[in-house]
């Protein structure tokens, strides 16, 4: 082998051997699945066993006027429809102050100012060790009749005020996440305070923040059903008063879980395909 | 080499100290470097060689002592900060490009942002010294997507955008696989023949006695020895330079 001198294989050359159908994984893979199936028949045959012992009466065939009626060609919404319509409404303006909240925190406790940080932690500290349920109350019995708000505003700024403090702990999260060099980068170029976040750091933490971000966004979705207990008109509250009149409790619990699961799965396969975007042209 | 009657004195560092906590990283440092100087800073690690240059663009604040920078004295101001280190070009370890942003952005950036220039003339800068540097070709390209040492070159053609008065590199060939310092070397050489102002932090000796008007050698935290390379390389005056040599050539 000594003093031997060979000219690489192109690599253009270099063939990859593909392998043929392989039929022993894929009828591992469709057991697994049909496992899977088993246990969800298994669990559903034992709802079905159990409402049938307590003589239930399933009536399946009377939800479709809970979402929508048509009188004289015309469409009405029913109550579900507009129940959600509101959450999403209360959702997405609490998620959008959230993220300002959360911005703002995490500046503040980041930044050099003491009254910031002692005003930024006071907040946090307060909002993550009490209950949302009281937070709620204090914001529907105290806050609303002092700043003269309404139900449903108390509802969103209680939701932005709670998830503002998570969000907040992602940001500065993701903020410090964006490697120590970058900031020097930044410096080393003369850039101001402001410009470096705004073209350096602030999106180079976005990836980082996005992801967790998002699971915040979807846990606000299904802690806005909590605002039904100040009888703010959203799913949750449609949902109960739909069962106040029909009794159907448990097709309209379905109903109701069915239809938050609907709106956060989208919103997550959303997301993930924003991300995957947002990476390619990078790569 | 140097026409010294002509030149004056851009950076000025007098009486220098910077202390992390208790422990003393900088110990009276005193340097000037003259306009158009190449100045190569040499010592073992820890001896405070980086720390010292980037006191000269307050990436890390001093504590006592002087600097001035083409006469303006450096404070912990940041609006002072910010003029200074654009006029003080800055070349790192680890390149620092902005990975979310091309070639070309990462150039122009600073020009736009800082001295209000307009796109159209930040690019037509940036292509000049992307040409300068042999990456023109790549400018559409993101930092991940180029090897070490075009992105070193990328990185000095950046701080050259800035139009700076003095060029800082701190050890900007130590990163790098060993096929790619050359290139590097050879962008610096040349800027150095331009007759940039340079601070250079590098254990390239060769680079040193290519280049080097003065060798600052550092040890703990001082000043040990200032001299021609010449005279450092072949008979250097303190026993720790010497040591230091013997380490470093001796193998």
């Amino acid at each position: 082998m000594q003093g031997r001198v060979s000219a690489p294989t192109p690599r253009a050359m270099r063939r990859r051997e593909h392998q043929g159908f392989d039929l022993a994984g894929f009828s591992r893979t469709l057991w697994q699945v049909g496992q899977a199936v088993l246990v969800f028949a298994i669990i559903a045959f034992l709802i079905w066993r159990g409402a049938q012992a307590m003589e239930y009466n399933w009536q399946w065939y009377r939800v479709e006027p809970f979402f929508y009626r048509v009188i004289d060609g015309e469409v009405i919404w029913g109550p579900l429809v507009r129940g959600l319509i509101q959450t999403l409404k209360l959702a997405s303006i609490a998620g959008v102050i959230a993220i300002v909240i959360g911005f703002v925190t995490a500046f503040a406790r980041l930044s050099d100012s003491i009254s910031g940080r002692i005003i930024a932690t006071t907040y946090l500290e307060a909002i993550r060790n009490t209950p949302l349920l009281v937070q709620l109350f204090l914001f529907y019995f105290v806050l609303a009749p002092i700043f003269g708000i309404d139900r449903f505003w108390a509802g969103v700024l209680c939701l932005a005020f709670f998830e503002g403090s998570f969000a907040a702990e992602i940001i500065r999260g993701g903020i410090i996440g964006v490697d120590k060099g970058q900031y020097e980068g930044a410096d080393a170029i003369g850039l101001s305070i402001a410009d470096k976040y705004r073209f350096i750091i602030i999106p180079q933490s976005l990836p980082l923040i996005l992801p967790p971000l998002t699971g915040l966004i979807i846990s606000l979705i299904k802690h806005s059903a909590i605002v039904s207990v100040i009888a703010v008109s959203e799913l949750t509250t449609a949902g109960l008063n739909l069962i106040a009149d029909t009794f159907m409790a448990f097709e309209v619990w379905f109903l109701v879980a069915g239809i938050y699961l609907a709106v956060t799965v989208t919103l997550s396969i959303g997301v993930s395909l924003f991300e995957r975007t947002l990476n390619k042209d990078k790569r | 080499m140097l026409d010294t009657s002509a030149a004056r004195p851009l950076v000025e560092i007098t009486g220098m100290c910077k202390w992390y906590g208790e422990f003393s990283a900088l110990h009276d440092i005193n340097l000037s470097v003259m306009e158009g100087e190449k100045v190569v800073v040499c010592g073992p690690s820890g001896s405070g060689k980086s720390t010292m240059i980037r006191c000269i663009n307050q990436l890390e604040a001093h504590q006592k002592g002087k600097i001035l920078v083409d006469g303006t004295e450096v404070t912990p101001d940041m609006k002072n900060i910010e003029q200074i280190r654009r006029e003080v070009g800055m070349v790192f370890q680890s390149f620092n490009l902005f990975p979310h942003m091309t070639i070309l952005d990462n150039l122009i950036l600073g020009p736009m942002r800082n001295r209000g220039v307009s796109r159209k003339e930040a690019t037509d800068l940036a292509m000049h010294y992307l040409e300068r540097v042999q990456i023109a070709a790549q400018a559409a390209k993101y930092p991940p997507q180029l090897s070490g040492g075009q992105q070193q070159r990328v990185a000095i053609a950046r701080a050259l955008c800035m139009k700076p008065k003095v060029m800082l590199f701190d050890e900007p060939t130590s990163a790098l696989d060993p096929e790619m310092i050359a290139g590097v070397l050879d962008v610096m050489i040349e800027l150095a023949e331009d007759g940039m102002t340079m601070v250079v932090v590098t254990h390239e000796m060769g680079f040193a006695r290519k280049v080097a008007d003065r060798v600052v050698f550092m040890d703990e935290g001082e000043i040990i020895e200032v001299a021609h390379p010449e005279d450092f390389f072949s008979n250097p005056q303190s026993d720790r330079a010497q040591l230091f040599l013997s380490q470093l050539l001796g193998h």
